[in-house]
């Protein structure tokens, strides 16, 4: 057998929804970390977390899931996660997957490998150190603090200070910006009359600020927004966060999205 | 005919109709609001805040572990004060026992010190049935009870009305139970409180029975203990000659020392007040002094078996503040009704399935009445963590079998992201379309009220592939 060349300790999982429907997040995280010189792999066996699965009651499901995803990433130090919802489900869902499969072993890795899973912006702010990330948008933008981000994955602050170092950003604060934005995974289509009546209002809250980008930490949220503005005709971009700290002065302004002139 | 929650429809299908009702999202979104903001003013006005809530759950936690030695005390120490103690396993068997104690003293209307337990088990059907009248007594409740109306709220029944509606019911149905409403009456809430004040003051002064629920019976002195706003609980409480109070096994607290703790939060959590206006405290009979006859019905309907659930026991920690619902993104925009339950909102969403099982369609749709945002975990007084139990419960429900097309599906779905191979092919396929939605046609729920996102033409891994290519 040949040694195994060396390869980076620090792996993205980048989320099943973020690798099919929004790369943009994916190849924005990637161009951001190596920019601030973190060489990140990608392991190519990954697939979801489950997160679905087991907010749904499927926790046997979720266990098969989590055995894969502990062989996917057990070698990396560090396990990057453009999303504080899917990087909290080996820490919340987890162990009472492997608890619910009767799966001691599973438990033991999952309490091992859990620690070292990290949602991107506290990967940037804690483990990093930094706030300044050499980032420049020209934009309006505000942002939706997701419910997971909020209140299980605890970011706080974190987000709006990345977003508020970036160079030439117009950054305006959403009004009832803590209120969920009515996705909850399934339950955008186990109650959709709810559901649109939540997503109805983050919508026109966000058209309230006259941001020309709402960005957030979880594609998921945004895709439920973007798709009620997309649905009313708004013009609003949605973004994640990764891909407004990704952009340099080089890459100039963010084609079809108009230009401010903020203080810098 | 007294309405009931009794066959009502699942929690998606009752949320659909109220949602649609402009006139109750905007009643709900004003007085949620009002009180959510004075409520997070009062909290934040303590600094042992988080202490309190700490004790209150202990303390409620001590409660659940020794429930049978403390039930025991409360019926000694109640005895011993010189009231009678019942129990009853069910809604049956205690509407029997409170229509048989009524009976006995030859009363046809009895009024009532608002309780919800006596909504959960129907009380008030069952003493119609036995051709006894029951009249409400605080404000709320009787607007609810005027307009042949349901509760939508553990603190305010009628919070899912606004004034006009309330001035209409008044002018409508007061003169068909007792004193009319005053010719000319407005929506103005004095005026609106005068009237109810004139009505129902006549129920109290004649009542020779009244029946009451707690909101806590204090273990080592066999105390019961009401907490209200309005003072018409006093006066049932203490006018009437015979009282009976029905009450879940779950309200008992130890100590007064521990009542201290409760007193401190439910009002600020309730109703954004410092103290309850009226705190009413009796201890079985006093000779020459309030009720001569005092009955202690002691309810289990469904909480021992809630108790036997490990992770969902603490739903019987709740004191029935209603800031869970306050807060709540999806109550406030439901209402009360969608839960088809006297207890609403997040605590319903749990509650109800913990005390009824999840063989109803109903009660196994509650723990999916949720997008665990987990706003409710903040301002429990008693730290339910709500989202823990709705998971659990999910759990149970998924592994009830009830939904077997849906567990295929995301079984499939399962299988194919366990294995690299069959996910990288389904990705390159069609992207996450391929195993998780369909590629462009509507999906139900989703496409009623959003656009599916664009397809994007390369998958994040074939990004991937081609520039790690580049770079090697
Ligand atoms: S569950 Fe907690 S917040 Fe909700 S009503 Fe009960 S005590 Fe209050």
């Amino acid at each position: 057998m040949p040694p195994n060349p060396p390869r980076p300790r620090t792996a993205l999982f980048v989320t099943c929804l973020n690798d099919t429907l929004f790369p943009g997040a994916g190849r924005a995280t990637v161009t951001l970390l190596r920019r601030l010189g973190v060489e990140v792999d990608f392991p190519a066996a990954q697939s979801c977390c489950g997160q679905m699965h087991f907010n749904t009651g499927y926790r046997k499901e979720t266990a098969r899931l989590a055995r894969h995803f502990v062989d996917t990433f057990a070698d990396y130090e560090e396990i990057v996660v453009p999303s504080a919802s899917c990087a909290g489900t080996p820490v919340e869902a987890y162990p009472l997957a492997a608890e619910a499969a009767g799966d001691r072993g599973l438990a033991r890795a999952v309490a091992e490998l859990a620690p070292r899973v990290v949602e991107l912006t506290r990967y940037l702010t804690d483990r990093l150190g930094v706030e300044q990330v050499g980032a420049h948008f020209p934009h309006r933008v505000t942002y939706h603090p997701t419910c997971h981000s909020l209140r299980a994955t605890g970011l706080g602050e974190r987000p709006h200070r990345l977003l508020r170092a970036v160079a030439g950003i117009d950054y305006v604060e959403l009004p009832a910006a803590e209120e969920c934005c009515g996705f909850g995974g399934t339950f955008a289509v186990k109650n959709p009359a709810v559901s649109g009546a939540m997503n109805g209002d983050k919508a026109r809250h966000v058209l309230e600020t006259g941001a020309h980008v709402l960005a957030a930490v979880d594609s998921s949220c945004l895709m439920n927004i973007g798709g009620r503005l997309t649905r009313d005709g708004h013009r609003v971009r949605t973004l994640h966060l990764a891909e407004i700290l990704a952009r340099t002065e080089q890459d100039g302004p963010l084609p079809g999205v108009p230009v401010v002139e903020a203080a810098r | 005919m007294t309405r009931s929650f009794l066959g009502w429809p699942a929690f998606p299908e009752a949320a659909e109709r109220e949602v649609g009702n402009r006139q109750l999202r905007e009643n709900l979104g004003r007085a949620t609001g009002t009180i959510r903001g004075k409520r997070a003013l009062l909290a934040a006005e303590r600094p042992d805040w988080e202490q309190l809530r700490d004790s209150a759950a202990a303390i409620k936690d001590q409660v659940l572990a020794g429930l049978e030695q403390y039930l025991l005390q409360v019926e000694e120490k109640v005895t011993a004060a010189g009231g009678t103690v019942h129990w009853a396993r069910d809604a049956a068997e205690a509407n029997r026992i409170v229509t048989d104690l009524v009976r006995a003293t030859g009363e046809r209307e009895v009024v009532k010190v608002k309780s919800m337990l006596t909504e959960e088990i129907g009380l008030d059907a069952a003493l119609e049935a036995a051709g006894i009248s029951a009249r409400e007594t605080d404000l709320a409740a009787a607007i609810v009870q005027l307009g042949d109306d349901l509760p939508s709220h553990v603190v305010v029944p009628a919070l899912h009305r606004n004034r006009t509606e309330i001035r209409d019911i008044f002018v409508r149905e007061m003169g068909r139970h007792g004193r009319p409403a005053p010719e000319g009456l407005t929506d103005d809430p004095a005026e609106l409180a005068d009237a109810a004040r004139l009505h129902l003051r006549e129920k109290f002064l004649g009542a020779k029975v009244a029946v009451s629920g707690a909101n806590f019976v204090v273990a080592e002195t066999g105390t019961l203990v009401v907490v209200e706003s309005e003072g018409n609980g006093r006066m049932c409480l203490t006018l009437a000659d015979t009282l009976i109070s029905v009450v879940g096994i779950e309200k008992t607290v130890p100590t007064w020392a521990d009542l201290e703790v409760f007193l401190q939060l439910l009002a600020r959590n309730a109703t954004g007040e410092r103290m309850s206006p009226y705190t009413s405290t009796w201890t079985g009979t006093t000779d020459g002094d309030g009720p001569r006859a005092f009955h202690l019905v002691l309810v289990d309907n469904g909480r021992t078996r809630a108790l036997a659930d490990p992770v969902g026991r603490q739903a019987l920690r709740c004191i029935r503040c209603g800031a869970c619902m306050n807060t709540c993104p999806v109550y406030r925009r439901t209402g009360g009704h969608a839960y088809g339950s006297v207890y609403p909102g997040p605590i319903g969403a749990i509650l109800n399935p913990l005390l009824k099982g999840l063989d109803e369609e109903q009660t196994a749709s509650l723990p999916y009445a949720s997008t665990l945002c987990g706003a409710c975990n903040e301002v429990c007084p008693v730290r339910i963590r709500f989202t823990d139990v709705l998971l659990d419960l999910r759990a149970q429900v998924a592994d009830g079998g009830k939904h077997p097309v849906e567990r295929a599906a995301l079984g499939a779905v399962g299988a194919v992201m366990a294995r690299p191979a069959a996910w990288k092919a389904a990705v390159k396929g069609a992207g996450l379309v391929g195993p998780l939605l369909p590629a462009r046609t509507p999906v139900p729920g989703w496409t009623d009220n959003r656009a599916l996102p664009d397809v994007p033409r390369e998958s994040f891994r074939s990004w991937w592939k081609r520039n790690e290519g580049e770079r090697a």
